[in-house]
This record gives structure tokens, C-alpha cells and sequence, in this order.
């Protein structure tokens, strides 16, 4: 076992460990700090499997951006205790475990069947340059649209966001 | 040499099936949606390890895409989940059945 196989396996083992924590936490704030930490680690998954680039942007769009907004937004709504007791939450939650066990036995024998899945991976890294510059000479239009989704996401984050002070008879004011 | 390719494809579908079971059994709106962010990380992570299979940058570019995918997806989906909660006061998703405007 070498040592990249040695840190791939620490690595699998705190992010199951930190998303399992995460999603039994009966807080949302313990959620999301546990999250923040699951893909910490997920970013360094990715740098070993060699995207640094994509390591980099992990870090910054989903343990920065996406887990700041969901703070944020848990501490702008009214925080709510968990309703229903005990036995009624563990009804909820033996359908999706007992069907996630049979996927999972399922995926596993696909997995060890399909040839190819024995192949080890040979340690590469696709420097930020070259990532880049494939990127934009083969993926141009892609990228295009995806900015687009952007500005879609953007307008309806503030058509949604908006205050609904003003009464209904002036509606020609832009300004909220 | 790192790991056997199926075993980071093992640990991608353990990932998938943890963000897939919590947003099955959750019933806060936004548990809902951190279950849907733990998906797409996976998914993600499995598209890292095939670039790495076949030695090409285009399982990065899809990752790249899923990421401006989740950040305007959550981006509208925590807007939705503040205006409903203003609306109808409760982030619970069982409250949701009344069906009025």
C-alpha cells in the first residue's frame, strides 16, 4: 500500500465520518459546520486525484460561498425544534436506510463485476494552465451558458428576495 | 499508482446515497437541501476519478459545470426556501399541504 493509498483512505474515512455527523445532526448550524469540514476534505480528495484547480474552487464555491449562505439564512429564519418523537423519526428514516443498503449492495457487485474497476489510478495532475486552456479552446460555449444560468439564478434569488412593503396600488416604483 | 478506480467509485456512491437518504428522511426544508449539495459533491467526485481513468481534463470541465450548477441552485432554492417561510411562517415540509396562493 503505498502512501497516496494510505492518505486516500484517511481521507474517505473523515469525510464519510464528517457527512454521516452532518446528516443526523438535529441542528442545522451542527449540519453545516460538519458539512464545511466534509468538504474540506472532499477538496483534498480532489487534489490528490489530481484537479488542483478544482480542489481550489471546492474550498472556495462550496465550503466558502454555499455554507456562508446557509448560515446565513439560518440565522435570518426563526429557528424550529424538531418535531415528533423519537420513534417517529426513526420511521422516517428506516425506508431510506434499508433502500440505501440495497443500492449500495447493488452498486458494490456492479462495481467489483464491470472490468476495469481493478485498474489502479497512476498519480497525474492537470496543472491550472492546461486545465484552463482546454477549457476555454474546447468548452467555449458551455461556459457561455453556464454564466448565463448565473444571471437567470441571480434575477430570481432578488425577484424572490424582494420586500413586499409598498401596497399594491403603486407599481410603477423599481426601487424596493 | 493511488487506489483501484472502483474504490473511489464506491466512495462516491456511500456519499450519494448519505445526501440521498437525508434529503428522503429530513423534514427541514433545508436539511432537504444540504441532501441535494452532498449528491452533486459526489457526483462530482466521481467525475474527478474517471478524468484521472482515462488521463482527459473533460470529467473537470463537467465539474466545473456542476459547480455554477449547485451555487445558482442553491442560491435560488434558499431564496424560495425564506419567501415561503415569510409566507406561511414554517420550514417544516409537512406544513406544505394546503395548497393555497
Amino acid at each position: 500500500m503505498t502512501l497516496f493509498a494510505v492518505i486516500f483512505y484517511v481521507l474517505a474515512i473523515v469525510v464519510l465520518a464528517s457527512t454521516l455527523l452532518a446528516i443526523i445532526q438535529r441542528q442545522v448550524v451542527h449540519a453545516i459546520v460538519y458539512l464545511i469540514l466534509s468538504f474540506l476534505a472532499t477538496a483534498l480528495l480532489f487534489y490528490l486525484l489530481g484537479a488542483p484547480f478544482l480542489a481550489v474552487l471546492e474550498v472556495i464555491i462550496y465550503a466558502g460561498a454555499i455554507m456562508v449562505l446557509f448560515l446565513f439564512v439560518v440565522m435570518t429564519v426563526r429557528a424550529e425544534p424538531m418535531r415528533g418523537t423519537r420513534w417517529e423519526t426513526l420511521r422516517q428514516w428506516l425506508p431510506a436506510i434499508a433502500l440505501g443498503i440495497i443500492s449500495l449492495c447493488v452498486a458494490g457487485i456492479l462495481i467489483a463485476q464491470v472490468p476495469g474497476s481493478e485498474i489502479g489510478l497512476t498519480a497525474g495532475m492537470a496543472t491550472p494552465t492546461a486545465f484552463g486552456r482546454y477549457l476555454f479552446k474546447s468548452y467555449w460555449l458551455p461556459v457561455e451558458i453556464v454564466s448565463f444560468l448565473l444571471l437567470i439564478g441571480l434575477v430570481g434569488t432578488l425577484y424572490l428576495g424582494r420586500q413586499e412593503t409598498k401596497p399594491a396600488g403603486e407599481k410603477g416604483e423599481n426601487h424596493p | 499508482m493511488i487506489v483501484p478506480y472502483g474504490n473511489v467509485l464506491l466512495l462516491a456512491v456511500i456519499l450519494f446515497l448519505m445526501g440521498a437518504a437525508c434529503a428522503v428522511a429530513r423534514r427541514n426544508l433545508l436539511m432537504i437541501l444540504i441532501g441535494v449539495e452532498i449528491m452533486l459533491n459526489a457526483a462530482g467526485l466521481a467525475f474527478v476519478a474517471a478524468s484521472l481513468k482515462w488521463q482527459g481534463m473533460d470529467g473537470q470541465v463537467f465539474v466545473l459545470f456542476i459547480f455554477a450548477v449547485a451555487a445558482s441552485e442553491v442560491a435560488v432554492g434558499l431564496a424560495l426556501i425564506v419567501y415561503s417561510q415569510r409566507r406561511t411562517g414554517s420550514m417544516n415540509a409537512d406544513d406544505y399541504n394546503r395548497m393555497r396562493g
